[in-house]
């Protein structure tokens, strides 16, 4: 068990400066996931905690200790890579036992290790084979049996399962989960994919631009984004989001659309009281809006444009104000193109943002 | 197109790069047609080249086997009516140069005496250089590479008279280690070039990953960077045994007298003024000269290949 602790980081290559004054508390045990689009710095944060690149300013702490300036080996981490990075022209159990070897650990304790790692992860009849005989995921098995075997408190995934198809990406996500709940080892994981985020954080980091945007767990990461780059990066299909006026009627606030119609937000909790004429934009999840009550609450109007069936439901497309919204509707839910419906939300659960800074309201 | 991307798809995901051109190469592409008068007339077209291009070496071969009296008839394209080998017992142990008449056989010696410690010294020095500057960039490895690439465009005849000088001063000119350094030092942005773009090519997480695994500098080159360069050292063995066995310039220059290469005394066996010319004796010794880089060529042909694409393929 072992804490990570980022204080103040900072890194640039050349001119470019790609973490600035970043800094972050994973708790002992605990399953972060570092989330964000290409280029957040994701990767590069979690380079740096590896010690795998120079830092420019800051502090990196793991387990109590400043290994700020200490070669990877020594900050007892483990990590596993989406390329695999395993060593093609060693077998399978040359490559677990590499950095044990390297470190003169006694063959015996090598032997145990590595049997309690292939164990772990079923790997013991590859292990004479070469990464070139092996499929992907039986490859990201052995990569990750290669930090297991280093016997350390932190592990750091860098995309582990990027490079797998699908099924087997879902399969692997489920041992990863199951793998820490066995080990209570504190997870670094870094991914651009939100349903391995979803499904394996105890808390999402969600990056952008350098900077960590919102660091909460997934629920709250989805029920409560604190901007509308969370709001619209996390959530497949994306946040709705229509924009208008904050305005009061009779005392309670409203949002005014562009088309003149308003929408009542009563019960929306308001972190500040918004003054008049705010221009704000209302950020509403497709599965929040609900086509069937044609009473009551807050209603947008909407027009069908065209309906997906994807299978345990289907989505509807269509334009609220002439902005583009989808609505989850169950899969024998009929309705044709043109149609003009209400659809009504529950505003305690939708989400409001400022028009120009993009912040939570 | 659609064929040739599956079967590259392999070498393309990571890892198993190297492995990945063992694999092997499926057949891809539209059927073959059936013979055609154009394709009748495009491999007549190619083997009268190919003839054409053969018939100095044809030549070279009759004529080595002739005596002289036979020679001088004039018959060039005839068959040897009495084939000997003499002249190229002459050619390796007889021929004269000047006053030497030991034929070939010192020369061959002293050409496998410096072409086996420049090749073995440049090829372990550019190794070292190409996965230093790709992995361990210090300040200032950018602009050590480019002077590096920069030297491979500098004409020889510039530096001759400066490393005369320098070789002199420290007591190494015309002698073997000599030699051995300026060859080292020639091959160097080249090889350098080479083993930089090649260890460019492999993903970067290996290397990241031994790291962790708490190999240092020398341990992550000799047991991971290596391994896996026998693609591009295979072609930089070609690229040196053939270059410096074949080198003329700084042979003569830089070996001193007695270690002067097969190529230089090849020349003077050639080139001596005195006497009869031995056309029979020459053509044996030009062929025994260019049968080392010959036989590299032939036996490696393949594997050069190989070594190019495994540099080239990776991205």
């Amino acid at each position: 068990m072992a804490e990570v602790s980022v204080r103040n980081l900072g890194v640039s290559f050349g001119h470019l400066q790609v973490l600035k004054d970043l800094n972050l508390e994973v708790n002992a045990g605990e399953f972060i996931v570092l989330l964000g689009p290409s280029g957040c710095g994701k990767s590069t944060l979690l380079n740096a905690i590896a010690g795998l690149l120079d830092i420019n300013a800051g502090q990196i702490w793991i387990d109590g200790k400043n290994v700020t300036w200490m070669e990877p080996k020594d900050r007892g981490i483990g990590m596993v890579f989406q390329s695999y990075a395993l060593y093609p022209r060693m077998t399978a159990e040359k490559n677990l036992t590499f950095g044990l070897r390297v470190a003169r650990v006694p063959k015996d304790e090598i032997a145990r290790r590595v049997e309690k790692a292939a164990d772990l992860l079923q790997i013991k009849p590859l292990l004479q084979r070469r990464p070139a005989e092996l499929s992907g995921g039986q490859r990201q098995r052995v990569a990750i049996g290669r930090a297991l075997v280093r016997d350390v408190d932190v592990f750091l995934f860098d995309e582990p399962l990027s490079n797998l198809d699908a099924k087997l990406r879902t399969e692997l996500r489920v041992e990863l989960k199951k793998l820490h709940n066995q080990l209570g080892s504190t997870m670094i994981y870094v991914t651009h994919d939100q349903i391995e985020a979803l499904t394996l954080a105890d808390r999402i980091a969600v990056m952008h631009g350098g900077v960590i945007q919102q660091l909460a767990t997934p629920k709250e990461i989805y029920r409560r984004p604190v901007n509308r780059f969370v709001a619209g990066f996390v959530g497949s299909p994306a946040m709705n989001f229509v924009e208008g006026k904050l305005t009061r009627i009779n005392g309670s606030a409203v949002l005014q659309l562009a088309t003149g119609e308003t929408v009542t937000l009563d019960g929306y909790e308001f972190a500040t009281h918004p003054e008049d004429g705010r221009p704000a934009v209302l950020g509403v999840r497709p599965e929040q809006l609900d086509l069937k009550s044609q009473s009551g609450g807050s209603m947008l109007p909407i027009e069908v444009t065209l309906i997906d069936p994807m299978g345990a439901d289907s989505l509807l497309w269509g334009t609220v104000a002439s902005e583009i919204v989808s609505v989850r509707i169950g899969p024998d839910d009929v309705f044709k193109a043109g149609e003009k419906l209400r659809a009504s939300f529950q505003p305690a659960h939708a989400s409001l943002f400022d028009a120009r800074s993009g912040e939570r309201i | 197109m659609t064929a040739r991307d599956i079967t590259a798809a392999p070498a393309a995901t990571g890892s198993e790069t190297i492995a990945g051109i063992d694999a092997a190469v499926e057949p891809h592409g539209p059927k073959p047609r059936r013979i055609s008068a154009g394709r009748i007339g495009l491999y007549a077209f190619l083997v009268v080249s190919a003839l054409f291009f053969l018939i100095p070496l044809y030549i070279m071969i009759v004529t080595s086997l002739k005596t002289m009296p036979e020679i001088r008839l004039g018959n060039l394209f005839n068959l040897p009516a009495d084939p000997t080998i003499q002249p190229w017992i002459d050619a390796l142990f007889n021929a004269c140069t000047g006053l030497d008449c030991e034929g070939l056989s010192p020369g061959f010696l002293n050409s496998v005496k410096i072409t086996l410690p420049s090749v073995v010294v440049s090829i372990v020095c550019a190794s070292i250089n190409g996965y230093a500057l790709t992995y361990w960039p210090y300040k200032g490895a950018n602009l050590l590479f480019a002077l590096l690439v920069f030297g491979a465009f500098v004409p020889y005849q510039v530096v001759i008279y400066p490393l005369i000088i320098g070789l002199s001063s420290v007591g190494l000119f015309a002698s073997l280690p000599g030699i051995v350094i300026i060859h080292t030092i020639f091959g160097m942005p080249l090889l350098t070039l080479l083993y930089r773009n090649f260890y460019a090519s492999l993903p970067v997480e290996l290397f990241k990953a031994a790291r962790v695994d708490g190999a240092g500098f020398w341990r992550i080159f000799f047991m991971i960077m290596v391994p896996m360069s026998v693609p591009i050292t295979i072609v930089a063995v070609i690229l040196q045994v053939t270059g410096i066995w074949n080198d003329f310039l700084f042979g003569v220059v830089f070996a001193g007298r007695p270690n002067w290469p097969m190529t230089v005394q090849l020349n003077n066996i050639v080139n001596s003024t005195t006497g009869v010319r031995e056309y029979n004796i020459n053509m044996a010794a030009t062929i025994l000269t260019a049968a080392v880089p010959l036989i590299v060529y032939f036996v490696s042909g393949r594997w050069f290949v190989r070594g190019i694409a495994a540099g080239a393929v990776k991205g």
